[in-house]
């Protein structure tokens, strides 16, 4: 898992069954305590987490798992927002977001 | 997940028969933020029935194989047609 920034969203019609209805969202991975990109976008499947632009996250990147979390034994899927990021504490400092 | 372009069909008259009837679309991966090209072209079983040229998000390894009913032997499936897309930078330039 790692924490990522939500950079913006995608769209489309024709997806795979186990999308539909499913928010799709663009991520990039960002060291948490110097706020830096640390990655190229990735897209996410945001399920429940109320994640939005601007959003620091927690990310999954595991089909296995991701699979197990969205209840979908079919589903397509490597990437989903697992969580929201409030704080960050590492080497005596703590971050807030 | 994963943007591309789809640049390419590939036929093959001998195949695995689990792969039979499934359409092998050559594709060029691209970077979100600017769709600039990312590595080289590669093969993707087709789970939508996208078109050439168009913009599509693909998955790898195994999920590839969970985007079909039989779970064929596949390493690259497309899943979804991108009608758009946007990225920007929320939290300034870092």
């Amino acid at each position: 898992m790692f924490i990522a920034e939500v950079v913006g969203n995608v769209w489309g019609t024709r997806k795979h069954p186990s999308l539909n209805d499913r928010r799709l969202l663009l991520v990039r991975p960002i060291d948490p305590l110097t706020e830096k990109h640390t990655g190229d976008a990735i897209m996410a499947v945001e399920y429940g987490t109320g994640a939005g632009p601007g959003s620091v996250v927690l990310v999954m990147d595991e089909g296995g798992s991701a699979r197990s979390v969205l209840k979908d034994a079919e589903a397509p899927v490597r990437t989903v927002i697992v969580g929201l990021v409030d704080s960050v504490v590492s080497g005596g400092t703590t971050k807030k977001f | 997940m994963k943007l591309a372009r789809v640049i390419g069909r590939v036929f093959c008259s001998r195949q695995d028969p689990a792969i039979d009837r499934k359409t092998m679309l050559l594709i060029q991966p691209l970077k979100w933020e600017d769709e600039s090209p990312l590595g080289d072209p590669i093969v993707a079983a087709d789970a939508v029935g996208a078109g050439s040229s168009e913009k599509v998000f693909w998955v790898a390894s195994r999920d590839a194989a969970a985007a079909f009913k039989d779970a064929p032997p596949v390493d690259a499936a497309i899943v979804g047609i991108v009608d758009g897309h946007q990225v920007k930078d929320f939290r300034g330039n870092r």
